[in-house]
């Protein structure tokens, strides 16, 4: 097999501070060039937080950032500096939730985007403008020549976050990291922006990281799935395997609360309980205290894991014995 | 942004109406006979109903209010009484001054206190973030008088460097920017432009902190930008407030100067008021406060046109 586009292994991620915060908990996963990886997790599970590793946006300061991480066999976390900036947004780039807060309210779009273009690419102003022009275009952005000239807040929020892809795939980034790109958008415009988006995909044969609480959403744009809990991947695998199969209880919750009529638009029904403080790195299964089939050996630490194949695993001990539920089939 | 300027314009003349009305009004509130400070005290009766009519104080409060008002409007605002000279020139003269030391101190002030605010609000909760607080803290609580006074010691009395009081020669309306004339504004200015430095300094440093916590700064490091790249994003977003604040800096030094411009004999507006308050000088303190009213009326308009032209979100008002 050819080398990953991204591999992560036993990522941890800790906030230094009274108490810290320890986000993100053993993560490992690895994404092949031009595949679509979704993560799928309650607020608050460490998705953004892992996502951000992946471009080193965290506080530099505050964050201890433990395991691996590597993007076209780059150390990412080695990155310093000038390489770390031609990482950022040449190699890997970012989408965020909400364009209003992620554009720069008083530079134009063109400029926003050319800025990128001059800084990645050494190019003239004009050129830049050019493809900026074209990135409008590309993401059908109507009358794009005059949208270049205008103000984030001239814009409605589904034409800014095509602005804002626009301007994340300006460079040819091998890899999109796309943190809830629709959940600040109307349900049609959604659809359209998800659609968009996996047609890029194709065509540009990027990798993409999705990360979403919307499992509709997820269903719609991955290849892959991961399930998020407590800064941990709980089950990976196909979103066939996920949606047909799922093993851990938590996947099992989130599914039988929306598998039917899975449509953009569904948000995932609560669990009852909450997640847990993240103030200490869990012991055993950070799920018990909400887990119907919690046990005494629940608490093993490490808890067994249950893998039928190099991506396809749940970390539960009742993983193996899980019966598919009533849900699976309409 | 044309239309934009327009009606601004157009808003500032009732207020400029209601403000030469409040101009008016305050004056004649005032207890006391506005003659006292010129005439004998043994004047006879005859004498001060004649000097009450050439000076039109016998007159209806309204009539007196739109005689004057008409007169200004054609930039006659009558004699002082204490000098005999015309009000206008007289105040055109102080305005030109303090307009000198005002705008002085405040590019000094805001040149500092910006560079002080940008440097501590990016390096927050460094040892140089904890110097630039300390610095302004003491700016704005530091008595300016006394400031003022401290400086001349030092500077005038002890070290001989700049003279201490006074605009140079020739007075009042003979300013020139040469170095016999420029030494008498640096003790003033100086101390003048510790107001606008800490006010500055402590505005630049929470608003570049708070543009630094913004999820548009996080967008662009997650395209790239360099250092630089990000600070000139930076400052392109403080830059309204803090012309903004500057603006009002420069308008708060306008008009209160008086304690400054006393220390330091300048004979700017606020001296030339201190002057009229003193000697009960009638037309000249209603004169300055008119101007001084319209200054800040302006000046108001300015800042506002000028941030809207910086800030693309305020045009749509
Ligand atoms: N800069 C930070 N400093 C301290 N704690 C942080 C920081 N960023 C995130 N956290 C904490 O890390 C945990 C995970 O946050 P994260 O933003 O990754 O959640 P999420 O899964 O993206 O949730 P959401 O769906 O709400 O976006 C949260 O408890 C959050 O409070
Ligand atoms: S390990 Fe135990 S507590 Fe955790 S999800 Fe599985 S059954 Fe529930
Ligand atoms: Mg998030």
């Amino acid at each position: 097999m050819t080398q990953p586009l991204v591999e992560v292994s036993d990522l941890t991620v800790t906030f230094q501070g009274t108490p810290p915060v320890h986000a993100v908990n053993g993560v490992s996963f690895t994404l092949a060039q031009g595949e679509v990886l979704g993560i799928l997790g309650e607020s608050g599970s460490g998705k953004s937080v892992t996502l951000k590793t992946l471009l080193r946006l965290l506080p530099e300061r505050r964050t201890r950032i433990g395991g691996k991480v590597a993007v076209e066999g780059r150390d990412v976390l080695a990155l310093e500096g000038r390489a770390l900036a031609d990482h950022r947004g040449g190699v890997v780039s970012m989408i965020f939730q909400d364009p209003g807060l992620a554009l720069d309210p008083v530079y134009t779009i063109g400029r926003q985007i050319a800025e990128t273009v001059i800084r990645h690419e050494g190019v003239s102003r004009s050129t830049a403008m050019a493809r900026a022009l074209e990135m409008l275009e590309l993401v059908r952005i109507p009358s794009a020549k005059r949208r270049l000239s205008n103000y984030p807040h001239e814009m409605s929020g589904g034409m800014r976050q095509r602005a804002m892809i626009a301007l994340a795939l300006a460079c040819k980034p091998k890899l999109l990291l796309a943190d809830e790109p629709t959940t600040a958008l109307d349900a049609t415009v959604q659809i359209q922006i998800l659609l968009l988006l996996r047609e890029l995909q194709r065509e540009m044969g990027m990798g993409v990281i999705f990360v979403t609480h919307d499992i509709g959403v997820a269903v719609e744009v991955s290849d892959k799935l991961a399930v998020m809990y407590a800064g941990s991947f709980v089950e990976t695998g196909s979103v066939a395997e996920i949606i047909r199969d799922a093993r851990h209880p938590y996947s099992q919750g989130l599914l039988a609360a929306n598998l039917v009529g899975a449509e953009p638009g569904a948000l995932l029904k609560a669990i009852p309980g909450a997640p847990p403080a993240l103030h200490a790195p869990p012991v055993g299964c950070a799920f018990a205290p909400r887990c119907e089939l919690a046990g005494p050996r629940c608490g093993a630490d490490p808890l067994p894991l249950w893998q039928a194949r190099g991506d396809r695993w749940a970390r539960c001990v009742a993983a193996a014995e899980a019966a598919v539920p009533s849900h699976a089939e309409p | 942004m044309l239309i934009f300027t327009a009606r601004r314009i157009a808003y500032t003349i009732p207020i400029m109406l209601g403000v030469s009305l409040v101009c008016f009004a305050l004056v004649h509130i005032s207890p006391g006979d506005p003659l006292v400070s010129i005439l004998p005290p043994d004047a006879s009766v005859e004498l001060q109903e004649q000097l009450m009519a050439i000076y039109g104080f016998d007159r209806s409060y309204p009539e007196q209010f739109f005689r004057w008002l008409g007169r200004a409007l054609q930039g006659d605002l009558g004699n002082s009484i204490a000098t005999g000279r015309p009000v206008t020139s007289e105040v055109m003269n102080a305005v030109g001054n303090t307009l000198i030391l005002a705008v002085t101190a405040t590019i000094i002030g805001f040149t500092l206190g910006g560079l002080f605010g940008f440097v501590a609000g990016f390096f927050r909760d460094s040892w140089i973030d904890k110097l630039a607080s300390t610095l302004a803290v003491v700016g704005v609580s530091v008595p300016h008088y006394w400031l003022g006074m401290v400086l001349v010691i030092i500077f005038s009395v002890e070290l001989g460097w700049f003279p201490a009081t006074g605009a140079g020669p020739g007075g009042s309306s003979q300013w020139a920017w040469d170095w016999e004339h420029m030494s008498h504004l640096v003790l003033p200015a100086v101390t003048m432009s510790v107001i606008p430095m800490g006010i500055v300094a402590r505005t630049v440093r929470a608003l570049v902190a708070d543009i630094l916590q913004q999820e548009f700064v996080t967008g662009l490091r997650a395209k790239g930008l360099l250092d630089r790249g990000v600070l000139a994003h930076v400052i392109k977003n403080a830059a309204p407030t803090a012309l903004a604040v500057m603006g009002l800096q420069l308008g708060y030094l306008l008009g209160g100067s008086i304690l400054i411009e006393t220390v330091f004999s300048w004979p700017g507006t606020g001296f030339l008021l201190g002057q009229a308050i003193f000697q009960r000088d009638l037309p000249l303190l209603q004169g300055t406060i008119l101007v001084l009213a319209m200054f800040f009326v302006i000046l108001n308009l300015v800042v506002d046109v000028v941030q809207s032209a910086l800030d693309p979100r305020l045009q749509r008002g």
